[in-house]
């Protein structure tokens, strides 16, 4: 295990994040000889898609599927390209001099790097629907890690709702793993169909159409999928029963716990933290930094590679992953042998093909988006859809003024479960778009940390110095 | 062409409880600030409204200010969170306690009584928390906390009742003299009045320079870290001399580091840039000094841009060279308790010519 | 709410709020409580409702315990180890103490 203490205080290359985008990123850079070092929060590398990659307890590879098991290849990649790999190191600060602030079992360190990718990742997009605190309704997401990681599977009255690619790979691997679902409610519009068949041709072309249609047709075999524009987890200290609208009122099921997802959005955290310029991808209703073609951001030496640059699924982050790397190493090795950059952007065209039409086909109701009445927005400081919404009326004109008067964003969680509701709720109030609105001004820390770890660094010479005089 | 009677520069706290008082007086101001009220200093700081360890020269303002804190609802119309627990001054040393004495004796000869001394038993019963090498300090009982957003607001909402024009994302470009009047350029067109304000907080050393009136300030960027809510266990504000501490705990549980280290900024770009190195200093100072809170997590950290004057205190009184023309800045980093106070002195000095407060010493010909 | 699949690998022994838990290697605090079925891991500063592990990615925020004595770790991100000692934050602030 690597220690604070055992790191060096600077790198060429800092890759922040161990997903597939970090892993290929730190692969290729390490190869071509930068002095790289990859930090990742989780006690594994994988990050989201491949969690778990060196560790899982699911042996029987059909269950997670060979999709997943590609991601073994990256992780030993990574290990043998001599970049220092370090997980359960979580980096809380990055500012635009390129100083990562990280803490690795409770000491923490600031080292400079020349050039720091970040490839942390997505989020699953918030899901404010009545209820969706109570213990028993977990995210879609959180369940596929559990299955992943621990080999945890639902096993008593589970409904999944939402809608997007991954709540489809969600049942289909549960199913797969001796797992039951009571129900999948799809929340997503039909209406959405209109705005994605122009891209249809794109999706048919592209590695997604087979494989998503397949997965439809092996969940859909087993499992009961209701439309419904309304959910809600109702109990008391813990879920009870779900209820959801159908064309002709409502239902009610009894349920022990309630999976939902609708989509996934850029964890953008640690890059506005670092000042990285962000702007309203309409097509996918979220922030996302603004990027040139090699995925350098609006901060000299600060690239952000992944589904952090915006969502394209996990084999598009590995080559986005690695165009950063070569970026990298551009700068700072010029004469150092690296793969042929246009080939890996030919990789990333294919991948990111089918991408509008799923975007638009999955793009979820406003409804699930925009709560109303009494449903909690900001989980952290139970802070509600109403007071939000009247907070907007009263004047209140963004995120930040609202932080201010309500508290929301201003928990631990620091806005990730929040921040996209709150901008689209003050839009929707005043009559105005997310972009006028923006987004949460997020300062470092990004991750919480104990005064202990703080005071933990180690002791800078200016400090030392005025000690002894 | 768009006329009022006093054009204020800025709106932070000082700029909105100037315009505030001026409405109070009848009369008419617009108040200009180019991002939105709040949005620097006076909505980000660490909230404490203090009296304790003020330089001679604000002692008459920040007792004024005092009072209009303690009836700051009737005033506003919000509570602006203002809660009055004190403020105590810890000395780690005998010899700091000395120079504490000193300091006290002095204050009462000249007719000050707010600060008290008080002896390692006080200390223990103001703040039970603090760690046992601490021998004493100096308490100001009427001293508090606010919260700062929720105040700059307020006094923002209760200006507009009262009458005063608040232009919100505009910029004051130029200054210059028209007849009778202060022609105020904007971003949004010009404005003529003849009387204007320079409330413009780290920015207003510019306005001054379009005065022709050249001023030493320095931008600085002082830097707070917030933590989790922790179990109640502190009221007064807790602050120190020989190491840089500010400490409070807030009636939500979270408890509020500063004490001035800076962080690096850019006026030009509204950003600033955290020193972790320095911060880490604060955490040290309180792992020291608080025990109770070594593990407590920091959920956030940010620092404000502010005006810091050389010899730190502000720049207050009429210009030295265009008539008309009054500077309310360079707070230096301690101007948040001092706004409701130099609000109503301003706009009395404005709308009279002269004020009963006294800011002898204050004045910008200092730099001259 | 969980089971185990039969794959899950060689067990370690935690305790949480003093009680003893069966864990396996390679869990997370957060995954072993909700293997052991335990409904909750904490109530919120703000009303006091009690909370779950959410979304077990260190996003959330919700599955935060005291671990062998430090307040709000997020259970999710640390792997259980022989003798962790967790303590859910029902009824207790966030300084764990
Ligand atoms: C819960 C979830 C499950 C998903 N499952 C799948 C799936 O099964 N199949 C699929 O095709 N796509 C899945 N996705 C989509 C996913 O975004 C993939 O496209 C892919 O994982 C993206 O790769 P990446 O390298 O950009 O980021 P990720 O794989 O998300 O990796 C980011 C890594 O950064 C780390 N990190 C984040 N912040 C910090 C920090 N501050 N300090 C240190 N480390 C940090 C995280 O721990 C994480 O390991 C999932 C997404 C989510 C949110
Ligand atoms: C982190 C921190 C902690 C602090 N803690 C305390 C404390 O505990 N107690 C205390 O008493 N004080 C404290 N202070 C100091 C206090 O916040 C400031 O002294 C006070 O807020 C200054 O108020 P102001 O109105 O002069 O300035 P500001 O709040 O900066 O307002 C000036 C405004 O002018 C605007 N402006 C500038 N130029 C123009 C232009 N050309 N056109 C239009 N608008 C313009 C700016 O956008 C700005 O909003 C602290 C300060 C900081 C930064
Ligand atoms: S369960 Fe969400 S942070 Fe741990």
């Amino acid at each position: 295990m690597t220690k604070a203490s055992d790191l060096a205080s600077s790198y060429e290359l800092v890759v922040i994040g161990g997903g597939p985008a970090g892993l290929a990123a730190a692969a290729l850079a390490a190869r071509a000889g930068l002095s790289t070092v990859l930090f990742d929060e989780n006690p594994g590398v994988g990050g989201q898609i491949y969690r778990a990659i060196t560790s899982s307890p699911v042996k029987d590879r059909a269950v997670l599927g060979e999709d997943y098991w590609t991601g073994a290849e990256l992780a030993v990649e990574a290990k043998a390209s001599g970049a220092l790999i370090v997980t359960g190191a979580t980096v809380w600060s990055l500012d635009p001099t390129r100083l990562v602030g990280i803490s690795i079992a409770g000491q923490a360190r600031l080292i400079q790097a020349d050039r720091v990718i970040v490839a942390t990742g997505s989020l699953e997009r918030p899901f404010p629907i009545p209820g969706w605190t109570l213990p028993g309704v977990m995210s879609a997401g959180g369940a596929q890690t559990a299955l992943k990681a621990q080999g945890l599977v639902p096993s008593g009255r589970t409904v999944l709702a939402g809608g997007g690619p991954l709540l489809w790979l969600l049942a289909a691997q549960i199913l797969r793993a001796g797992g039951k679902l009571d129900a999948i409610l799809d929340t997503t519009p039909r209406v959405n169909w209109l705005r994605a068949l122009a891209h249809l041709p794109d999706f048919v072309l592209s590695p997604y159409f087979s494989k998503g249609l397949k997965l439809l047709r092996e969940v859909r075999a087993k499992v009961r999928v209701i439309r419904t524009d309304r959910v809600e987890a109702v109990g008391d200290d813990r879920l009870r029963e779900v209820v959801f609208g159908t064309g002709d009122g409502e239902r009610r099921m009894p349920a022990d716990l309630l999976l939902l997802h609708q989509g996934v959005v850029p964890n953008v955290n640690l890059a506005i933290a670092a000042g990285v310029t962000h702007a309203w991808n309409e097509r996918q209703l979220c922030f996302e930094p603004v990027l040139d073609g090699d995925f350098t951001s609006s901060v000299p030496g600060i690239a952000i590679a992944g589904d952090g640059a915006g969502i394209a699924g996990g084999t598009a982050a590995a080559e986005r992953g690695r165009i950063a790397a070569i970026a990298a190493v551009r700068a700072l090795k010029p004469a150092a042998s690296a793969p042929d950059v246009q080939i890996i952007r030919q990789k990333l065209r294919r991948e990111e093909m089918g991408r509008a039409f799923l975007d638009w086909l999955n793009r979820p109701a406003d409804s699930f988006r925009q709560p109303t009445g009494d449903t909690i927005v900001c989980r952290c400081e139970e802070v509600t859809a109403r007071q939000v919404r009247d907070t907007a009326d009263m004047g209140c004109e963004g995120p930040n003024q609202m932080k201010a008067f309500l508290r929301c964003g201003m928990g631990p969680c620091q806005g990730r479960l929040c921040g996209l509701t709150v901008t689209e709720l003050i839009a929707a109030q005043r009559g105005t778009t997310p972009v006028e609105v923006g987004y949460y001004r997020l300062r470092p820390p990004v991750k919480p940390i104990t005064l202990a770890e703080l005071a933990s660094l180690p002791i800078a010479e200016a400090e030392r110095k005025a000690v002894e005089r | 062409m768009r006329t009022a009677d006093v054009v204020i520069v800025g709106g932070g706290i000082h700029g909105c409880s100037t315009a505030l008082h001026l409405a109070l007086r009848g009369l008419r101001p617009i108040l200009i600030e180019k991002d939105y009220a709040g949005r620097h200093a006076s909505g980000v700081n660490a909230g404490g409204v203090r009296q304790l360890a003020r330089d001679l020269h604000e002692i008459p303002l920040s007792i004024a200010s005092m009072g209009l804190w303690e009836r700051i609802e009737e005033l506003v119309g919000d509570d602006c969170g203002f809660e009055s627990h004190g403020t105590v001054l810890v000395a780690e040393t005998e010899t700091e306690l000395a120079s504490f004495r000193a300091r006290v004796e002095d204050l009462r000869l000249r007719g000050f009584t707010h600060e008290e001394l008080i002896d390692r038993a006080e200390l223990k019963r103001l703040v039970p928390a603090v760690a046992d090498h601490c021998p004493g300090g100096v308490v100001s009982r009427r001293d508090g906390a606010a919260d700062p957003f929720r105040t700059t607001q307020a006094f923002r909402r209760r200006a507009i009742e009262k009458g005063a024009e608040v232009l919100e994302g505009v910029t004051v470009t130029g200054l210059s003299k028209v007849g009778a009047n202060w022609r105020v350029e904007t971003s949004a067109g010009p404005i003529e009045a003849p009387k204007v304000v320079n409330a413009a907080g780290a920015w207003a050393d510019r306005i001054a320079a379009m005065l022709g009136e050249p001023v030493p300030l320095t931008v600085v960027a002082p830097m707070l870290m917030v933590t989790s809510r922790v179990p109640a266990f502190i009221e007064p504000v807790v602050i120190l001399r020989g190491r840089k501490l500010s400490f409070k705990q807030l009636g939500n549980g979270t408890v509020v580091i500063g004490g001035g280290h800076l962080a690096t900024s850019n006026r030009d770009r509204n950003e600033t840039v955290l020193d972790w190195d320095k911060l880490a200093i604060s955490a040290r100072t309180v792992w020291e000094l608080f025990p109770a809170m070594r593990a407590a997590t920091i959920v956030r950290a940010w620092a404000g841009i502010e005006a810091f004057m050389p010899d730190g205190i502000p720049v207050i009184g009429p210009s030295s060279t265009s008539e008309g023309v009054f500077h309310q800045f360079g707070f230096s980093t301690h101007g948040f308790q001092l706004g409701p106070g130099t609000g109503a002195m301003m706009a009395e000095l404005v709308a009279t010519g002269s004020t009963n407060t006294p800011i002898d010493g204050l004045g910008i010909e200092r730099f001259r | 709410m969980f089971k185990r699949l039969a794959e899950a690998g060689a067990s370690v022994a935690i305790t949480v709020d003093g009680k003893q838990v069966a864990a396996r290697a390679g869990d997370t605090v957060a995954a072993a409580l909700i293997a052991a079925g335990i409904a909750h891991c904490r109530t919120t500063p703000v009303s006091g409702a009690p909370r779950a592990p959410y979304c077990l990615m260190g996003v959330c925020f919700e599955c935060l315990v005291t671990i062998d004595g430090v307040g709000s770790r997020q259970g999710c991100l640390v792997p259980v180890r022989d003798g962790m000692a967790v303590e859910t934050q029902t009824g207790k602030r966030e300084a764990g103490r």
